[in-house]
């Protein structure tokens, strides 16, 4: 290593940091601090490898580089919607990818610009193994990465069509990208040289960018919080292997540390729908319009907005459960207000929250967060699980299949064995819904059907302002 | 041993990774997120290194540069947002 060792202290220190920084993230009254301490610890590996490094290059490009990409990313973050989230995650997760891939690839160009590859043989002919297999996966992780996150940003702005798109022939396609980039990379690490290893290499991109579009293609919705938390595992391991092309073990440390935690996270997302991650990703869920387990007692009872007043006015245990449908009504704040006015009326008021709502891991905490709902306010699933029966009145908003019943009582329901918020035990159901559709799986929800359960038409956002009013009155 | 040094870093992280986040709770799942989104743009120190290293103009040093922006993206806009959110989770009564 041509790094001394002061350097590699610097190095170390910033990786320890790092390592404390998410740790800290894990625990509520640290999050903050150790959001931090992480960043100190990057302040100090970018500040020594710029001490470090001969200059060849201008310190203008450096500069420029570091102004440009900071001053986005500065203002995308401090201008974007809470609801907007998932997208600017799944954004940030495709630069950092692609940030990754174009590592390897400039200390690939930097061999050829070298002469290297050619066959006068004044310079070895081919990379060594090691170092052309890293640039592969850095290449590879990087690139599926980065296409598969704008995909699924395409996915979540509405910019492409949410849900699964499934055509025949999909794993086949699949199954071939992945075969060309196995193919590629071993053909490009086995000591290829010369021109044929660099066409081989823009091959290797050119799969991998399309595998993470056709990868993500068959996953719906509903399903985005898993493939979120995987993009954001590959593009911690795309660093990772970018660390092993150049050497570096700050690189590969933090690098490994976010491909574990976004691995932690897929695992809880997958669980939270008793899927397995197989299923998620091949399976083309939602696509698949059902036709099982369809048939429904009784009908859908209306509800007006004077009536639900009344009857929230005289309950005392009230919990919200928010969805997707929350965000998309930007329902947020008009929410925490009428929890705030139940809460004066004397209720108990909380926010029950199912893992997987919305479109990525903990997207209705920050949601609700942003509307400055107290934090010992959101509970969990399986805190509120077994006291339901004693609430009197579970308004639903914009949530489906995370309180389907089916889930519980259906063995022919393809969600049956996903954990659920057993809303339907509750003395009394509020589900505000747009219209009379299924959800995201195509499923028609039982709750809706039920004895209890009440429906509220309409956008959300206005039906929880109108009972604001009628609460004012 | 340099090769071997390195792998053996890799699979200590990789223990370490999973012993330090197995349990979070839900509601900070997000801030989780963005927050090691942004240590992952950790590879703006090979981006850096790339555009340092290689002769100005050279394509090697434009393939650093790109990846310097699209890292400094990653690396202030992840923390940025992951602050912010933080900001919005307070106690009753906070503020």
């Amino acid at each position: 290593m041509q790094t001394p060792g002061l350097i590699n202290f610097f190095y170390i220190a910033s990786a320890i940091l790092f390592i404390f920084g998410i740790k800290m993230l894990g625990s509520a009254h640290t999050a903050r601090r150790g959001n931090l301490v992480s960043s100190i610890g990057m302040l100090i590996a970018i500040a020594v490898t710029l001490i470090d490094r001969q200059v060849l290059g201008s310190w203008m490009w450096i500069a420029a580089g570091i102004l440009a990409g900071g001053l986005i990313g500065f203002f995308a973050a401090k201008w974007v919607r809470m609801t907007r989230m998932p997208e600017m995650v799944a954004l940030f997760n495709g630069f950092g990818g692609l940030a990754s891939l174009l590592v390897g690839w400039a200390e690939y160009q930097k061999f050829v610009d070298a002469g290297g590859g050619r066959i006068d043989g004044s310079i070895p002919a081919a990379m060594d193994h090691f170092t052309a297999s890293v640039i592969f996966l850095a290449v590879f992780v990087g690139g599926i990465t980065f296409s598969g996150s704008v995909y699924a940003w395409g996915k979540l702005s509405g910019k492409i069509s949410g849900k699964a798109t499934v055509f025949r022939g999909q794993k086949a396609v699949n199954l071939l990208f992945l075969a060309g980039i196995l193919i590629a990379g071993i053909l490009y690490a086995s000591g290829l040289a010369g021109e044929e290893a660099y066409a081989i290499f823009l091959g290797l991109i050119l799969f991998s960018l399309l595998l993470g579009i056709f990868g993500v293609m068959p996953i719906g919705g509903g399903d985005m919080p898993v493939v979120i938390s995987l993009l954001n595992s590959c593009s911690g391991l795309a660093a990772c292997a970018a660390g092993f092309v150049i050497r570096n073990n700050v690189l590969i440390v933090a690098g490994c540390l976010v491909g574990a935690s976004g691995l932690i996270l897929t695992i809880i997302m997958c669980k939270a729908m008793n899927r397995t991650l197989a299923n998620v990703l091949l399976s083309g869920f939602g696509a698949t319009a059902e036709k099982a387990g369809a048939k429904q007692d009784g009908e859908m009872k209306p509800l007006s907005v004077e009536d639900a007043f009344y009857v929230l006015e005289a309950a005392s245990n009230v919990i919200f459960v928010p969805g997707y449908g929350m965000a998309v009504a930007q329902a947020q704040h008009a929410v925490k207000e009428l929890g705030d006015i139940l809460e004066e009326n004397g209720a108990e008021v909380r926010y029950v929250i199912h893992p997987v709502a919305g479109r990525m891991p903990g997207h209705m905490n920050v949601l609700l967060a942003e509307a400055d709902v107290a934090y010992e306010q959101l509970s969990e699933m399986d805190d509120v699980k077994p006291v339901m029966s004693t609430v009197d009145v579970a308004i639903v908003i914009g949530a489906n299949d995370v309180v389907n019943p089916a889930a519980e009582e259906d063995p022919q329901s393809p969600i049956y064995g996903m954990p659920i918020i057993n809303v339907h035990e509750a003395k009394t159901v509020f589900a505000l819904k747009r219209g009379q559709g299924a959800g995201f799986s195509g499923l028609v929800n039982q709750l809706f059907f039920r004895e209890n359960t009440r429906m509220l038409y309409g956008d959300a956002k206005q039906t929880v302002t109108k009972l604001v009013g009628q609460f004012k009155d | 041993m340099d090769i071997i040094l390195l792998l053996f870093i890799f699979t200590l992280a990789a223990f370490l990774g999973f012993e330090l986040i197995s349990k979070v709770p839900s509601q900070l799942h997000t801030p989780l997120m963005s927050g090691s989104n942004a240590i992952s743009g950790i590879t703006i120190v090979g981006a850096l290194i790339a555009t340092l290293q290689n002769p100005e103009g050279s394509a090697a040093m434009v393939l650093g540069f790109a990846a310097l922006v699209l890292a400094s993206i990653n690396v202030v806009g992840g923390y940025k947002v992951t602050d912010r959110m933080l900001g919005m989770f307070r106690k009753k009564g906070d503020r």
